[in-house]
């Protein structure tokens, strides 16, 4: 209990107090001031399309996985976790070899928009496709298989009995894939460029501001993201608890 | 036909986002020479920066296991007041940005902060030093082992330790004899998921390591300062290190997990 409150606890009241130090006037013209306003807008907007993009290729990942057979698949299913495991500073970087000023597809996205979605894509893969893929195998076949005898089409089949079930999974997937994207720094830093009011997201903003000692603009940003996480954590505790209804009664 | 369909957009996807990227990794050290790598790799800052994230791991795996298993104990078989909070500021460090944690964590320790003064008055260095990077590698990797622990914990239910204790056996017997073995593979999952997390943090100890070459840098920090100084190959090459670092992480979770479910 100490511990976390030393670890954990502690540097985030350090964080709320020094953002109010200014009062709430200070606080409310740090978070208002127009990079600070640019750099979020961009990121929940970019996290938006990024989650967006995660829910509908993570459902159709975790389909494939579970319901489709063919060679290869355990290595395919193995490699989800990759973007776990490396550090996303690097993810960054080969994101950049691939679509960068050196790439040998032709495509030159360095410090735009679309790169920063693309590390991101990658960045928050696994995200999706692991919250929905255990859903998708204890899910009852024969439940499918009445529909369809009784005369349903496969979209018919798919959107009235396998997405209400594995619908929790995608949102709790699509929540956490989501904060993990607001706050990606590592593989930002390399790709975006960084630039004021067009490629600079929160994370690298709060950083900045940060080390060029303006505490009070860096700390206000910074407790919006706070905030964020909070809200998200909130969404998938609500999530989870609406998915739990039936087994609790 | 639909399958098919299905399938190919799947691959498809996963081989834009995650395997074309990667590939180019090799093809990159290829085209800029091995030797270039490997010079990289063997600086005498790349390995010092390779020593401080073996620290990093060293000190926050070990002290995040011990926690989460205690934690994982606490939240699943004790009441007490404040659970909800404890529940919610275990999961915290997933949901928050590192760059926010290592900003809270360079404010409490930094010369205005809460503790900075008190440390700086008796000779500890802690800001841009090893304590606040092993802080707040700390803190970015608490939620793991915890995580893993929990749903197993709940499954495996107390009978067992009932059993232990009708039997004579002291809390602590109960523990080593009856619980730990049961919940081993979620530990030992929660581990390598921390290692890896540790092994790859960026954003918080970039700001509170001030990441000077050969003092203060880590892995992460080294790809970043050669990517910085436009030394493409030393880039790839730091980062081909820490691809085999994941890589063989990925590869023990692999090999874990069916064997969670059995265990």
């Amino acid at each position: 209990m100490t511990f976390l409150t030393v670890i954990v606890a502690l540097p985030i009241a350090a964080l709320a107090w020094e953002s109010r130090s200014d009062g709430v006037h200070g606080f409310w013209s740090a978070v208002t001031q127009p990079e600070a306003v640019a750099a979020l807008k961009l990121t929940l907007g970019i996290s938006l399309v990024v989650a967006f993009i995660n829910a509908i290729f993570g459902t159709i990942i975790a389909w494939t996985l579970v319901r489709d057979e063919f060679r290869g698949k355990e290595i395919v299913n193995a490699v989800i976790d990759l973007p776990f495991a490396l550090p996303t500073i690097v993810a960054g970087l080969l994101v950049l070899a691939l679509y960068g000023p050196y790439s040998p597809v032709g495509l030159h996205l360095a410090f735009t928009r679309s790169a920063i979605v693309l590390v991101l894509c990658f960045v928050s893969l696994p995200f999706v496709v692991r919250t929905v893929q255990p859903v998708l195998y204890e899910l009852d076949v024969q439940m499918e298989e009445a529909a369809r005898s009784l005369g349903a089409r496969e979209l018919t089949v798919f959107t009235r009995i396998v997405l209400p079930s594995i619908l929790p999974g995608i949102l709790s997937g699509v929540a956490m894939a989501f904060a993990r994207v607001v706050g990606e720094i590592g593989s930002i830093v390399i790709i975006s460029g960084n630039l004021p009011f067009r490629t600079e997201m929160a994370s690298v903003y709060v950083f900045n501001q940060g080390q060029s000692g303006n505490s009070v603009g860096a700390s206000a940003v910074a407790v919006v993201m706070l905030g964020v996480s909070f809200a998200v954590l909130l969404v998938i505790g609500a999530v989870r608890r609406l998915a739990t209804r039936h087994e609790r009664g | 036909m639909g399958r098919y369909v299905v399938r190919f957009t799947a691959l498809g996807y996963l081989l834009v986002i995650l395997l074309a990227p990667l590939s180019m990794l090799f093809w990159r050290i290829w085209e800029e020479g091995l030797d270039q790598a490997w010079a990289a790799i063997t600086d005498p800052d790349t390995i010092h920066a390779f020593k401080i994230t073996l620290i990093l791991c060293a000190i926050a795996v070990p002290l995040n296991t011990v926690f989460g298993i205690v934690c994982g104990l606490a939240i699943v078989r004790r009441r007490f007041p404040g659970k909800g909070l404890v529940n919610a500021f275990v999961d915290l460090p997933l949901a928050l940005s590192p760059v926010v944690v290592g900003f809270s964590l360079y404010l409490l320790y930094g010369r205005t902060g809460w503790f900075g003064p008190w440390f700086t008055g008796h000779g500890v260095q802690v800001l841009f030093a090893l304590p606040a990077m092993v802080l707040a590698t700390i803190f970015v990797s608490v939620p793991f082992v915890a995580r893993e622990v929990v749903p197993t914990l709940r499954e495996i239910g107390d009978e067992q330790e009932q059993a232990a204790y009708t039997l004579g056996a002291s809390s602590w017997q109960a523990f080593w004899r009856v619980t730990l073995p049961s919940i081993r593979w979620a530990v030992i999952y929660g581990v390598v998921v921390t290692t890896a997390r540790c092994l790859g943090e960026y954003g918080a100890v970039a700001i509170v390591s001030g990441s000077i070459s050969g003092k203060t840098e880590t892995l992460t920090l080294r790809v970043q300062d050669y990517y910085e100084n436009l030394d493409q190959a030393g880039a790839y090459g730091v980062a081909l290190l820490l691809c085999v670092l994941a890589v063989a992480v990925l590869v023990v979770m692999t090999k874990l997990k069916p064997k969670e479910g059995t265990a």
